[in-house]
């Protein structure tokens, strides 16, 4: 091992650096998550706030298409009731499938809606992606469904980028035209403008509406849209963990017992039943290559 | 199996089920009776945990085919909408299986790398080691097509990459490289056409993979384990009965081994993915860095590492034909590292030597080192890497087997595990 020594401790002094580089994006500030750890659960009055967020400022732009309004009521999410999930349901216009007469648009050539029922996903805020490209300067705002778990970064990335507005771009930076300055984005120039301000929404449950208690609340809803079994997976991940340990435990102590409870002279396999010591030929290497 | 039988059996009808099919026979001789040598370590549990896993593979496999869709417009929904959000427990299958797949190939790197330090591809075990490399090949191309199945952008431009590579062979042949290229896509791009063969394939392949395994167990019962002294055994004093005394090692180191493996299952189940991959697959838009899985990494950085493609396609496939000539570019007598103070030292470097190739792999294919004032972009480093690479196999390994002054090896096996004042 002598010669290996040298070398490793050569590659480990040579630490992989780069230029300072305007465009490239800085490291997402670290938070911490009520959902980190082992134990992590949701935290309820946040994923309540940040629904109201993606509802009241997201929902413009962002679809949400795997979240079914069903899941506002399942274990291990928002915690409302049922009867809650149906209100909100309701509130939503879902294209209605054909009518008596077969037509899903009326005189007018308007689609025909319905409210939403609890099997409804949230509705996409616009028909198609090329709608929301003519929205949005030609840029596509992402469903919001896996965004937490499709970003490097995490949950503390969604939380920078949406905190990350209204800072000066350093000099000589060029904030390209129609977008916006925001140093956690690859390039740093971000389409979308800043959407979260000071009071964006009122939060009734007498939270202040700062930038970062609206940012938290919705990065924690959005993280519980890209990971919804989280809390049943933390949960049935210790009861396992505990059973494997047990059997471990007990397999360890087999063990002991089973490899220093044998005698100790060559005699080894003469008491096991089953032994193929009798029979087995002794002492030629050459028939007996392995066994 | 070569050793001979000791199975009698006790009522009437294992004496006429004995007559006409002895499968308990088989069972008792090859994992009850079977004389194991009594000094294997630690590292020779992971042929064990390598078996239990390729189930652990096709089980949750089969359970998530029922629910996955191999259709370009609906797989990546099926995966993630369906599986992961509706099936019951379908998201813990799912990280099961893909967790599963990073497992599978911690556990065959263990197993390759002992069978290199205690040269156990030697004679007479040189079949048993190219079966094994078989199934290492088999391994690599399952988890490709694997991750190609949830059609994210990894998957996507992963199966883009990957399937490219045979253009290179344009460079010989023109046009040819291309006809193979569009008749593996059953397209002209990458589409649905060649999700669906890719998903055929991925589960059809395991199969072959236990067909291996069983092959590769027989070539291992004939002239049965090597062991870490690298010497034959000469009598039953050097074994033990494969139970119960490797039935409970394997079996507790087993439990240690899904202990880490479900942790990242329930703890960190995202932690060998890439977040790309959550992201569906988009023809029209190049992830910055398309990276494959962990696996293939210190292939992939030999790839990058020749400036041309053909070249370097080349290097990637003899890099893993390699392995097969190992038991003859070997040629020394003496089996064990224990006894090989040079060959020793050179294993332990390209150990380091592949990490440090899965290093480079993981990197941006512009990436530099800065030592000080000096820049070593690490493709040189690939370059080195992949020198050390071949020349470990086909310069140091003929050579040194012959040069090297080996340690003089015990007795047998009983004589040193006594002498150590054993178990």
């Amino acid at each position: 091992m002598k010669t290996v020594w040298p070398l490793l401790a050569v590659l480990a002094l040579a630490v992989p650096s780069s230029a300072e580089d305007l465009t490239q994006p800085l490291a997402p500030q670290t938070q911490a998550w009520s959902f980190n750890g082992i134990t992590g659960t949701y935290d309820r009055g946040a994923l309540q706030r940040g629904f109201q967020v993606y509802k009241e400022v997201c929902a413009a732009c962002h679809s949400l298409n795997m979240v079914a309004f069903h899941d506002l009521a399942a274990p291990g999410g928002p915690g409302f009731t049922e009867a809650q999930a149906k209100v909100i349901a309701a509130t939503y216009k879902i294209p209605a499938e054909p009518d008596d007469k077969g037509d899903i648009f009326d005189e007018k050539g308007n689609r025909l809606t319905r409210p939403g029922v609890l099997a409804d996903h949230f509705p996409p805020p616009f028909a198609n992606e090329q709608a929301a490209r003519a929205s949005n300067g030609g840029a596509l705002p992402p469903d919001l469904s896996l965004i937490v778990k499709a970003r490097q970064g995490g949950p503390d990335y969604v939380y920078s980028i949406l905190t990350g507005f209204n800072q000066n771009p350093p000099h000589g930076f060029t904030i390209q035209n129609g977008k916006y300055y925001n140093p956690y984005f690859a390039g740093r120039n971000i389409s979308m403008p800043p959407p979260l301000s000071q009071g964006s929404v009122s939060f009734s449950d007498g939270t202040p509406a700062t930038v970062a208690n609206e940012a938290k609340a919705v990065v924690t809803f959005l993280a519980w849209t890209s990971e919804p079994q989280l809390e049943a997976r933390h949960r049935i991940g210790l009861q396992v963990l505990a059973f494997l340990v047990l059997v471990a435990g007990l397999l360890f102590l087999s063990y002991r017992k089973v490899w220093h409870g044998k005698p100790e002279d060559e005699g080894v396999v003469h008491d096991l039943p089953g032994s193929p010591t009798e029979k087995a030929p002794v002492g030629d290497p050459d028939t007996l290559s392995g066994g | 199996m070569a050793h001979q039988s000791s199975y009698v059996p006790k009522t009437g009808f294992t004496r006429w089920l004995d007559q006409r099919l002895p499968i308990i026979r088989l069972v008792n001789d090859s994992f009850v009776t079977y004389p194991t040598p009594r000094n294997l370590n630690f590292w020779y549990v992971f042929g064990g945990i390598l078996t239990v896993m390729l189930v652990v593979q096709i089980v949750s496999g089969i359970v998530l085919s029922m629910h996955y869709v191999p259709n370009a417009d609906l797989a990546f929904g099926s995966v993630e909408q369906r599986i992961m959000r509706e099936v019951n427990y379908g998201w813990l299958l799912r990280y099961i299986h893909a967790n599963g797949a990073s497992m599978f190939f911690l556990a065959v790197y263990v197993h390759i790398f002992r069978g290199l330090y205690y040269g156990s591809y030697k004679a007479p075990r040189e079949i048993l080691w190219i079966l094994g490399v078989f199934i290492y090949l088999l391994m690599m191309a399952t988890a490709f097509f694997g991750y190609v199945l949830p059609w994210g952008q990894m998957s996507f431009w992963g199966a883009t990459v990957i399937t490219s590579l045979f253009s290179a062979i344009d460079q010989v042949i023109p046009n040819l490289g291309t006809a193979i290229t569009h008749w593996l896509w059953g397209d002209f791009a990458v589409g649905d056409a060649t999700l669906n063969r890719f998903f055929s394939l991925h589960y059809l392949l395991p199969f072959v993979i236990a067909g291996v395994v069983g092959l590769h167990i027989w070539a291992l019962h004939v002239p049965g384990n090597n062991n870490p002294l690298g010497i034959d055994v000469k009598g039953p004093q050097d074994t033990v009965p494969f139970h119960p005394f490797y039935t409970v090692k394997d079996g507790f180191y087993m439990v240690l081994f899904f202990l880490v493996f479900l942790g990242f299952v329930f703890y960190a189940p995202n932690f060998f993915g890439n977040p790309d991959n959550y992201i569906q697959a988009n023809p029209l838009v190049t992830p910055t860095d398309i990276v494959p899985e962990w696996y293939l990494l210190p292939f992939y950085a030999m790839l990058r590492a020749i400036p041309s493609k053909l070249i370097g396609v080349l290097v990637l496939v003899s890099s893993l034909l390699t392995l097969l000539a190992v038991p003859w570019l070997d040629t020394s007598k003496v089996r064990s590292c224990r006894f090989r103070p040079l060959m020793k030292q050179l294993f332990w470097i390209f150990v380091a030597d592949c990490i440090l190739l899965g290093y480079v792999g993981a990197q941006t294919a512009d990436a530099a080192w800065h030592v000080g004032e000096a820049e070593l972009p690490l493709v040189w480093l690939a370059r080195l890497g992949t020198l050390y690479y071949f020349g470990f196999f086909w310069v140091l390994m003929p050579w040194i087997g012959k040069k090297e002054v080996t340690r003089p090896l015990p007795e047998s096996i009983a004589q040193s595990v006594l002498a150590k004042g054993g178990h």
